[in-house]
């Protein structure tokens, strides 16, 4: 109120007088803020890391969170059992100083650091875990990944309500600290597994503290309750503002930990981050807008980090229209497609012109694919399939949620397809809760799509295609392809063995192309000189603890 | 005025009634719901899920329980930021997008007043055309076009401002302040120089040149008064707008005000947020006008003098 009447005060002044006062006003609050120091370099001197993080955590609770800006926080608080060189992506000791694995790749037994602790002082042990991973299989506390415990004998089972006693689940503790686990099928990614933020081991005492052990929405990780068992430990959780996190003095490797913290910053809007980073506020930036990649690689190539990430860009066809029901018609549309001009042209950073589902390289294998861009062949296919020119092909949509850059594709393939086949598709953009609800209904003709590894084997992105697997959503079924993803490849004797399943199983699929591989992914970041020690991978994830920053560069000074 | 002020409250509760009715049918009728995700939800989450936020019981007792939730002012449990509570989540924003107002509103007034009044002084003059001409670009010009390009100007070439956030930097409250508040500025320049020339034509101003008054008390005194009567209608409105305008700018400069939440809980079809966020700016915006009303009154004696009447009969 006060506030108010002052201002009622100010316009009963003579104009003038109010006039320099206001002046005064905006000229001592100028002046005031000019030649602050920023960001980045008071944090090079200080040791703390300024990450641009896309968005609001929506929770710290790693049984719950589904984000990658969520399990960018979560890997600086906690530790899984065995991590990930961030170079080679090969596992290395975590909690777990080392393990064996049976013979028939079936038993792991994981042998504990005893000197782990979690930031409160608590010992960890091979129990935490067990409680851990029962809580993460509980059915009310909502777990979106309870399916990366599936290889573990019997968690299936027991997820789905068959099985009652969490015994008969394949994790038992034989003393403090060793830990056995049984899987269902020699399973060679299990390792990394371990490094997902699900399997993550939680406070059983802080959580219990808060609610009931599978109550969703409790406050256990909130500023000044989390209890983790990561390098660094919740500081300051400020909505909307920022999450940071010190040092955690219990971590087992603490010596060794050479940043003092990390601030994450939501950076919803990618324009602002791209300012943020450019005046000095962020180390590092989640996203590079696709406009200003350019400017980038020419005047500052050495700040853009361009590197393949572990995702597919496709388009789903429905099956179950007649027009899609003709193999002929959708690899007709898939052969008219030149990727490598989508790549170039309409993308622009780097992306890989992708022929097959698989991104290359995914745990040494390369999909093989006979998909090539031939109009001439696919002219031929629509003829066969009975639409000569395109002549009498129904009308249809190409679905994509609202974005710029998914619009600006599905463009460039509707003139490709006017272009080679003479057919007419329209576009069509949804928000995208509604897209993801005609996604998942069947409601759509052509809908784009996308899938991000959680893990770097095939079976992550092969597994989707079978007949009830939740992902399909294209109506495409094939009881041979269920066989060799379900059956052969969980029992191959060996690597060879297995990729050469894959290979068959994948050959399948894009021999019926129910889906329509576009591009691989790439991550694009800002990425700051005095950062060190940061590997780039494919599933771009990051180690914390050892990360440095250099304080003698400081080359940003006056932000441009 | 106090009749008049409880007559206006009680007229807001079917107002606020409608708002809320309106409002949670249309979250709950729009496609897609809050816990559907890229990777597809398996069954028994969602059952989960739904349970736990009484989404299974019919429409109907979910509105009712509803009303009874924000008869006790409390807007539920967010569905998206697990563990926050709508009520705490505004409070965390609403400080913040307040703060922002009150400045951009500040300046508005500040800059938009002198200019109004500086330009009926010399009506049709190069006084005159010149604050004028300023306030139509004012108008025109988006914030989110003026904001990106303060923020180029003054945060990257000249390196001067903050080029984001609010209370971390000194001086990162400048910018965004002066985004939100320009447009108004222009709208109220124009408002205060239209009432100041129709009252500086009036018959008690020439009175009061007549007695050899100075201009700046004939001005500041005399026609002040009654030439912003038209401004301070327009600040209920206004202040409405400049929560609405706030969104934009709170996402340009990365303001952790309450405009980012409302957009996201949008998008997140997050159905408690959505609604208490909008029951929460209905009743912020009722209060504004009720207020930008009282204060016209006491501004105004004819109008004040009318209603005393109208109560007498």
């Amino acid at each position: 109120m006060q506030r108010t009447e002052s201002l009622v005060a100010l316009h009963c002044l003579p104009p003038k007088i109010a006039v320099r006062i206001c002046l005064g006003i905006l000229l001592t609050s100028l002046i005031a803020c000019v030649d602050g120091e920023n960001r980045v370099n008071t944090g090079n001197r200080d040791g703390i890391l300024h990450w641009g993080n896309a968005s609001e955590p929506q929770t710290l609770d790693p049984h719950i969170a589904t984000g990658v800006p969520e399990s960018k926080i979560m890997l600086a608080l906690m530790e899984g059992l065995v991590l990930k060189d961030t170079k080679t992506l090969e596992p290395i000791p975590g909690v777990a100083h080392s393990w064996d694995v049976s013979e028939d790749g079936r038993v792991y037994t994981f042998y504990l650091r005893e000197n782990a602790r979690w930031s409160n002082g608590d010992k960890l042990t091979a129990e935490d875990f067990v409680w851990s991973w029962w809580r993460a299989l509980q059915p009310a506390i909502g777990n979106l990944y309870a399916y990366m415990f599936f290889p573990i004998k019997n968690a299936k089972a027991y997820y789905e309500g068959e099985l009652k006693d969490f015994k008969q689940v394949g994790v038992h503790a034989l003393d403090n600290y060793t830990l056995k686990v049984t899987l269902e099928n020699p399973t060679p990614y299990f390792l990394q597994l371990l490094d997902h933020a699900s399997l993550f081991p939680v406070h059983r005492g802080t959580i219990e503290k808060f609610g009931d052990a599978d109550e969703r929405g409790t406050r256990w990780t909130f500023e000044g309750n989390m209890v983790g068992n990561g390098a660094f430990q919740l500081n300051e959780w400020r909505i909307n503002r920022h999450v940071s996190v010190s040092r955690n003095p219990h971590y087992w490797d603490a010596k060794n930990v050479k940043l003092n913290g990390v601030v994450f910053y939501p950076t919803e809007n990618i324009t602002t981050e791209e300012r943020m980073y450019r005046s000095g506020q962020l180390h590092y930036t989640f996203e590079v807008p696709v406009d200003k990649v350019q400017s980038y690689r020419e005047r500052n190539a050495e700040d853009l980090q361009i590197y393949p990430y572990l995702g597919s860009y496709f388009y789903r066809f429905n099956t179950r229209l007649p027009h899609f029901s003709d193999k002929r018609v959708r690899r007709a549309l898939a052969m008219a497609v030149d990727r490598e001009k989508i790549s170039e042209h309409v993308l622009k950073a780097g992306q890989v012109p992708s022929y097959a589902i698989t991104p290359p390289d995914t745990m040494g294998y390369f999909p093989e694919s006979d998909l090539r861009f031939d109009p001439e062949q696919a002219r031929k296919l629509l003829a066969e399939a009975g639409y000569p020119d395109g002549a009498g092909f129904p009308p249809s949509d190409i679905l994509y949620n609202t974005s710029e850059e998914h619009r600006k594709v599905a463009v460039a393939i509707q003139q490709m397809w006017k272009q080679y086949l003479n057919i007419d598709v329209n576009l069509l953009n949804q928000e995208w809760k509604v897209y993801l609800d005609s996604a998942s209904n069947g409601d759509f003709e052509i809908a784009r799509a996308s899938w991000i590894g959680d893990y770097v084997d095939p079976n992550n992105f092969l597994d989707m295609w079978l007949c009830n697997g939740g992902n399909n959503r294209t109506g495409w079924c094939n009881e041979e392809y269920d066989r060799l993803i379900l059956e052969e490849a969980p029992t191959a004797s060996n690597h060879a063995e297995r990729i050469a399943i894959f290979t068959r199983a994948e050959k399948m699929l894009l021999a019926d192309m129910p889906v329509l591989p576009i591009y691989i992914y790439t991550s694009k970041h800002l990425i700051h000189p005095a950062i060190k020690n940061f590997p780039q991978n494919i599933l771009n994830q990051p180690s914390f603890k050892d990360i440095y920053l250099d304080p003698g560069d400081q080359q940003m000074e006056g932000g441009h | 005025m106090f009749r008049l002020a409880l007559g206006r409250l009680l007229q807001a509760i079917p107002v606020l009634l409608a708002v809320i009715t309106v409002t949670f049918l249309l979250v709950h009728s729009a496609p897609g719901g809050p816990f559907s995700a890229d990777k597809a939800v398996p069954p028994e989450v969602i059952k989960a899920l739904e349970a736990q936020y009484q989404l299974d019981q019919p429409l109907w007792n979910q509105y009712i329980d509803y009303l009874g939730d924000v008869l006790r002012w409390d807007f539920g449990p967010s569905y998206k930021y697990s563990g926050r509570s709508v009520n705490e989540l505004i409070a965390a924003g609403l400080p913040i997008t307040a703060e922002l107002g009150l400045y951009a509103m500040l300046i508005a007034l500040v800059i938009g007043v002198s200019a109004g009044v500086i330009a009926s002084l010399r009506p049709n003059s190069p006084l005159d055309y010149l604050p004028m001409s300023g306030a139509m670009i004012g108008i025109c010009m988006p914030s989110f076009l003026l904001g990106p390009l303060l923020v180029l100007i003054f945060g990257i070439y000249l390196d001067w401002l903050p080029v984001s956030g609010w209370g971390d930097n000194p001086g990162d409250k400048l910018l965004p302040s002066f985004t939100l508040g320009a447009a108004y500025a222009a709208y109220i320049a124009r408002l205060s120089r239209g009432g100041m020339l129709e009252v500086l034509s009036q018959d008690y101003i020439r009175t009061a040149r007549a007695k050899g008054l100075s201009e700046w008390r004939i001005v500041g005194k005399h026609a002040l008064r009654g030439g912003l009567i038209p401004v301070v209608a327009f600040l209920g409105p206004a202040f409405a707008g400049l929560l609405g305008g706030s969104f934009v700018v709170e996402t340009i400069f990365q303001i952790p005000g309450l405009g980012r939440f409302y957009v996201q809980a949008a998008f997140n079809r997050d159905y408690t947020m959505i609604l208490g966020m909008t029951v929460f700016f209905a009743t912020l915006i009722i209060v504004f006008n009720l207020l930008s009303d009282m204060l016209a009154l006491w501004l105004d004696p004819k109008l004040r003098h009318e209603l005393a009447r109208g109560n007498n009969e």
